[in-house]
């Protein structure tokens, strides 16, 4: 059972606690001051309702702490209640999240500024509780904004920012936090918790403005369009996503400012990069075995380095190509697969090759699918990565997908 | 019954029961726009439903007939909020709209008032699909709002097939008549209102209604949304459409339906029971209640039944007038109070 271990810190006084992922983000639930939180269990996201259920309790968060009879009504309860005016936040992991993705579906449309903490979990069958990136993943193409965060720090942060740019005026769409179930929702860290001060200076209050429902804005949401003007309502979604990329800098910007922690470039980070020959990409905890490895490999001469991508949609396609076209050749370590997709790769590597195209520079790009299921990935396994990458930057033709630590 | 200190309540709208035709204002809040056919009992139910609300009211509604019919963009008929929820979400989404007026009340990010929230949905969205939101809905005792299943027996919308609150042996295009199979819905109608008022303590308000008397049904609304708490009406639409009959009817089915003794009306209020209107009179014995005859044979859905299907469907009528323990609202029989209690 997932126990309070943060003492929170008292109003104008930054404090550093020992702390899980889901606890960090329970913190940021608090610190944004949520109106509305709906949680159903399934591992491993549902310890951060645990740690919201004992700060309800203990009455440090006044919020409706709603426990739905299923995913389905879990996340209908906060789009409705999103709707009309309050704060979100709410969660699942793996076949949770498909159980609810009906309102996962409707909810971009609906241009709801929810906030859902995804603790990534392999999708059944067979049973799982361990990390895989497909159940985030398959709302990639509706209008969530996705991002995967690396450590406890950066969820808390991140959960902040989320709110930031979901909540712009200009944007209005859900975000799904991306967490590594067990590596980051179940593993302990230090972590700055910021004031409310300074949270209070980063976060406006969520004001829904024109659209929300309520008897002084008697307006009619979602009523049957039809050809006459689903396009046009569309269109309003890719023109929302399309501005999301400068409200994040903006937001980040203005985090570094009130927070003074730095993040550099928002989309994603780059590891010893500057001049290497080779890079290894992926998101989320996997950058754990990926730096050591890199160290490694190092003190041995060889120029590798990593790219961590953190916003997967939207797809920071331009920023990244010019990235990548800087190496001899790119390896994807993708924590999710695709069956029959092109060349039988994984999604981050498909989307990368897509984004690659026409890009001036592109490198090879070779996939490694790898630490399914909650499988880990060992810093061997990176080593592997690397000499195929090494072969493929020397003009060796390689296999476009392959398995990384697989029991053969 | 008692109330746990730990539920926070908060006041409601006091809507009176309505005297009399006469006493009815004149304002709707559901106007013209709509695009429901002729002789369609369910947009009258959401006429009847808003004006006995009235204007501070936020209207929820789930996929089917109600939403496709009633919300054209651009031409809502709706004066009031009103927003779509997924077919079977009508419980979540009385809960969010619920709990976000509560929680931003009390933390002073909205203006305090007592606003109603009504979630409607059809019988496949409630009775079928949504029936598990409904009953989680149902044992919130903090929110204040009100489900309202317009049953019309089939998914309509979408070309009349049945739904688990379709009368037995109907013709939809599910279970249409043939040759070696004249009733292809065996099944019985499910008594969802009487499970949901028997399964949850919490909900102070649970009535059947049917806009054949008008009056009565927006009484009960009114009821249903001063009461406090969650509630739960259930409303028998006569459907042109997907009954198969000439519309000019509709009132004259949804009256049969209650002389018939197929549809009792009732409430449970505060955890009483009470038969209401034409019902009340059938069981005090003041009204003789009609053969089942006339109400099917007015209908082309049960065109195909023969002798044998109308004296079944009769009988199991008789059944729950004679045997239920309560007519209408709990299908265990009464034998069962002669029943030795187990022994030790």
């Amino acid at each position: 059972m997932a126990q309070m271990t943060a003492t929170l810190p008292e109003r104008g006084t930054e404090d550093t606690a020992l702390i899980t992922g889901s606890e960090a983000i329970a913190v940021a639930c608090k610190l944004a001051d949520v109106d509305v939180i709906t949680a159903y269990p399934i591992r491993p996201y549902d310890t951060v309702m645990q740690y919201v259920a004992k700060l309800v309790a203990n009455g440090e968060m006044d919020c409706e702490y709603i426990v739905a009879e299923g995913e389905h009504s879990q996340f209908e309860i906060v789009k409705h209640a999103c709707a009309c005016g309050a704060r979100v936040f709410t969660g699942s992991s793996g076949v949770g999240w498909m159980y609810a993705m009906e309102a996962l579906t409707v909810t971009p449309a609906l241009r709801i500024p929810m906030i859902a903490m995804v603790g990534n979990r392999a999708l059944d069958d067979p049973g799982a509780f361990g990390v895989e990136h497909n159940d985030a993943l398959t709302v990639r193409d509706l209008g969530w904004m996705l991002v995967w965060v690396d450590t406890a720090q950066e969820a808390l942060d991140t959960a902040l920012i989320a709110y930031r740019v979901a909540e712009d005026r200009r944007i209005f769409l859900p975000l799904g936090l991306s967490c590594d179930g067990a590596f980051l929702t179940h593993s302990q860290a230090m972590v700055k918790i910021p004031t409310q001060d300074q949270v209070n200076k980063f976060l406006p209050r969520y004001n829904r403005a024109d659209l929300l429902l309520h008897p002084d804005n008697p307006i009619t949401v979602a009523p049957q369009a039809n050809e006459d003007w689903v396009m046009e309502i569309r269109r309003q979604n890719y023109a929302a996503m399309e501005r999301v990329p400068g409200v994040i800098r903006e937001a980040y910007a203005d985090f570094e400012r009130i927070f003074g922690r730095k993040y550099g470039n928002p989309f994603f980070e780059e590891y010893m990069t500057e001049d290497a020959d080779v890079v290894v990409m992926g998101m989320g905890t996997l950058s754990m075995p990926t730096r050591v490895a890199i160290r490694k490999l190092r003190s041995e001469g060889k120029k590798v380095g990593m790219v961590r991508l953190r916003w997967f949609r939207p797809f920071p396609a331009e920023e990244l190509a010019k990235c990548l076209g800087r190496f001899k050749a790119v390896g994807i370590l993708d924590r999710d697969f695709s069956f029959g997709s092109p060349y039988m790769s994984g999604v981050v590597a498909t989307e990368t090759r897509a984004a690659l195209y026409a890009a001036a520079k592109h490198p090879p790009v070779l996939d490694f699918i790898g630490g399914l299921g909650g499988r880990e990935v060992t810093v061997p396994d990176v080593e592997k990565i690397a000499h195929e990458l090494f072969e493929a930057a020397a003009g060796k033709q390689k296999p476009l997908t392959q398995w990384i630590g697989l029991r053969e | 019954m008692a109330i746990s200190p730990f539920v926070e309540i908060d006041s409601t709208q006091k809507l009176d029961a309505w005297k009399g035709v006469k006493k009815i204002p004149l304002e709707e809040y559901f106007t013209s726009g709509h695009r429901t056919c002729q002789g369609c009992e369910s947009a009258l139910v959401m006429k009847t439903m808003i004006k006995a609300a009235g204007p501070r009211t936020i209207v929820l509604g789930s996929t089917g007939c109600m939403y496709v019919a009633n919300t054209t963009y651009y031409s809502t008929s709706w004066v009031v909020p009103w927003m779509h929820t997924q077919l079977g979400s009508s419980g979540a989404a009385a809960l969010g709209a619920a709990a976000a007026l509560k929680s931003l009340m009390r933390k002073g990010k909205m203006k305090k008032e007592p606003i109603n929230v009504i979630a409607f949905c059809g019988d496949g969205g409630g009775a079928d699909m949504g029936l598990g939101g409904i009953s989680a809905a149902l044992t919130h005792p903090d929110y204040n709002l009100l489900i309202l299943m317009y049953d019309n027996e089939s998914y309509a919308n979408t070309d009349i097939q049945l739904s688990g609150s379709t009368s037995y042996g109907a013709n939809t295009t599910f279970s249409p008549p043939g040759k070696m199979k004249r009733i292809m819905h065996h099944r019985w109608k499910k008594n969802t209102a009487g499970m949901l008022a028997a399964g949850h303590t919490e909900c102070k308000y649970v009535a059947t209604i049917d806009m054949s008397y008008g009056l009565l049904g927006m009484n009960c609304i009114r009821k249903a949304l001063s009461i406090g708490g969650p509630t739960f009406i259930h409303s028998l639409d006569p459907c042109p459409k997907g009954w198969d009959y000439d519309p000019y009817i509709s009132h004259e089915l949804g009256e049969l339906a209650v002389t018939t003794g197929v549809w009792p009306l009732y409430e449970v209020e505060n955890h009483r029971l009470r038969l209401l209107g034409k019902t009340r009179e059938i069981a005090d014995g003041r009204y003789q209640r009609g053969p089942v005859r006339d109400y099917l044979m007015k209908q082309g859905r049960f065109a195909h039944f023969t002798k044998d299907d109308i004296d079944y469907f009769q009988s199991k009528i008789d059944d729950m007038w004679t045997k239920w323990i309560i007519p209408g609202v709990i299908p265990m029989m009464k034998d069962l109070e002669g029943d030795a209690p187990p022994s030790e």
